[in-house]
């Protein structure tokens, strides 16, 4: 169990809905799906999906050149994010340069798109006279979390994990612990990613990619869906304000949840294919860390990325913890796999889903795979006060992660 | 090349390359008008030896300019000395 306890005073999201908590939440209670057609995906040999889920509402101009020089996409969508949830928690410049905040902000690679053209333009005639001074901040696996700590003057640690779509839950959970175990007083975590084609392609090689709804993108991917066939990838960037209780009291802020307990493990079985058992053993580490029973948890958003491996899985793994008790969603539907950034998107949805009281459902989901059946889910907007929920990631490479969140109670 | 089009194209160049919608005259100064730091001048150099398909990476008198007008002796000097050569 966390030693200290550590709230959340501060959200910013970028996703394909737009900028902001408000246009996420927007989207999603209304239904809407953030997928479209993606045409230079047609172009690309090989590259059978052509959907994806693109963020939108950016302005990179916001973000001054001598900052923006060293940024991908990925770390102008971690910037603005982070810059709206210092905001919304009343974090000023003081406080970000005190030393007592860190970040803990990760991306699944560095940039992709900055890779593709270096190489393009290197291999032409394999020179480096044409290589700008900045391309390397821009690749480094720790991009996002050091543009973001430059932008806003952070003096305190800066910790980049890389675990794919695990990647911003592990954020946010050795946030929390960081703070608990008092190194650092307040923490901005969470993840980025940039569409890049890549991306589509790693999937779509495995077969697991969604490629049978290019002609009606709103329609996939269908998370737990008799006729779910896949994966759509996604971007954007979801940040969340992490801070001691203490700290949160002391400033008077505005306290949104609390992080009350964190698990992440290996599955050594696959490097690509989820186990029950893993996933099943790492909800109950989440669990026994927040000192939670299973019936005390209102709801389990899951990973559920809408391939058949990994539906199958988890609803295996979270029928034996909770059965028919939690219900169960997942918010693929609506924004599709964004990655790193996809853990905290959804965190930031599920403190809203505590704050508003009400559950938000699988988006496509018409018809219950039989072999999800064994979990019940949301289907529709459920009413209902929500005190705890269970949150999950599980990442290529054998990662999995869990997240409990509850509402802040003195 | 006139030198005006080359003192233009060295311009246009570097307002694109750093955002610079200021006012551009010989006695600019690159660092404190422009807001150039060292890893723009590694740019810098890139911008203009694309625009001028040349190099002068290792020139020496790249490291002592300092203005607008520095640069557009600099250049000047450059095409035509390969222009005689």
């Amino acid at each position: 169990m966390l030693s200290r306890r550590v709230v959340i005073t501060g959200m910013g999201v970028i996703s394909p809905f737009g900028r902001g908590i408000e246009s996420l939440m927007d989207g999603l209670l209304k239904g809407r799906s953030g997928v479209v057609q993606v045409p230079e995906l047609a172009a690309i040999k090989g590259m059978r999906t052509r959907v994806a889920a693109l963020a939108t509402g950016v302005d990179p101009m916001e973000i001054p050149r001598k900052f923006r020089r060293s940024m991908s996409s990925m770390s102008v969508y971690a910037t603005l994010a982070c810059q709206d949830a210092a905001r919304m928690a009343g974090i000023g410049e003081e406080l970000l340069g005190s030393g007592r905040l860190g970040v803990s902000i990760g991306s699944t690679t560095g940039s992709p798109q900055t890779m593709q053209d270096f190489f393009q333009d290197f291999n032409k005639d394999n020179s480096l006279e044409r290589m700008k001074s900045t391309l390397f901040f821009h690749i480094m696996n720790h991009s996002c979390a050091s543009n973001v700590a430059q932008v806003l003057g952070v003096t305190g640690r800066i910790l980049a994990p890389a675990a794919a779509c695990s990647t911003s839950c592990q954020a946010v959970g050795y946030a929390a612990e960081m703070i608990a175990m008092g190194r650092q007083e307040l923490m901005l975590c969470g993840g980025a990613d940039e569409f890049h084609p890549l991306t589509s392609g790693t999937f779509d090689i495995m077969n697991a990619a969604s490629t049978s709804f290019n002609d009606s993108p709103t329609s996939t991917p269908r998370p737990f869906d008799r006729d779910r066939d896949g994966i759509v990838c996604g971007e954007g960037s979801g940040m969340l304000l992490l801070e001691s209780l203490d700290s949160a009291l002391l400033r008077g802020a505005d306290i949104l949840a609390e992080i009350s307990g964190f698990a992440t493990n290996s599955d050594p079985a696959s490097i690509a294919n989820p186990d029950a058992a893993a996933i099943s053993a790492c909800m109950q580490l989440a669990l026994s860390d927040a000192g939670v029973q299973p019936d005390q948890v209102d709801y389990v958003n899951a990973h559920a990325t809408a391939t058949e491996q990994g539906d199958i899985a988890e609803c295996e793994a979270i029928s034996r913890i909770f059965g028919h008790g939690a219900p169960v969603s997942s918010l693929k539907g609506h924004l599709g796999h964004a990655m790193a950034a996809s853990g905290t998107l959804e965190l930031a949805a599920c403190i809203e889903m505590i704050r508003q009281e009400l559950l938000i459902p699988t988006l496509n989901l018409d018809q219950i795979d039989p072999r999800c059946a064994n979990v019940t889910h949301v289907q529709g907007i459920m009413k209902r006060p929500v005190q705890t929920v269970l949150k999950n990631n599980f990442a290529l490479g054998g990662v999995n992660s869990s997240i409990i969140l509850r509402r802040y109670q003195k | 090349m006139t030198d005006q089009q080359i003192i233009e194209l060295i311009n246009s160049s570097l307002a694109e390359e750093f955002e610079y919608q200021g006012g551009m005259t010989p006695e600019t100064s690159l660092f404190e008008e422009m807001g150039l730091d060292s890893l723009d001048v590694v740019d810098l150099v890139i911008v203009l030896e694309t625009a001028f398909d040349m190099k002068i990476r290792e020139e020496e008198a790249i490291r002592s300019i300092r203005t607008l007008g520095d640069i557009h002796k600099f250049v000047i000097a450059k095409k035509r000395q390969t222009e005689s050569a």
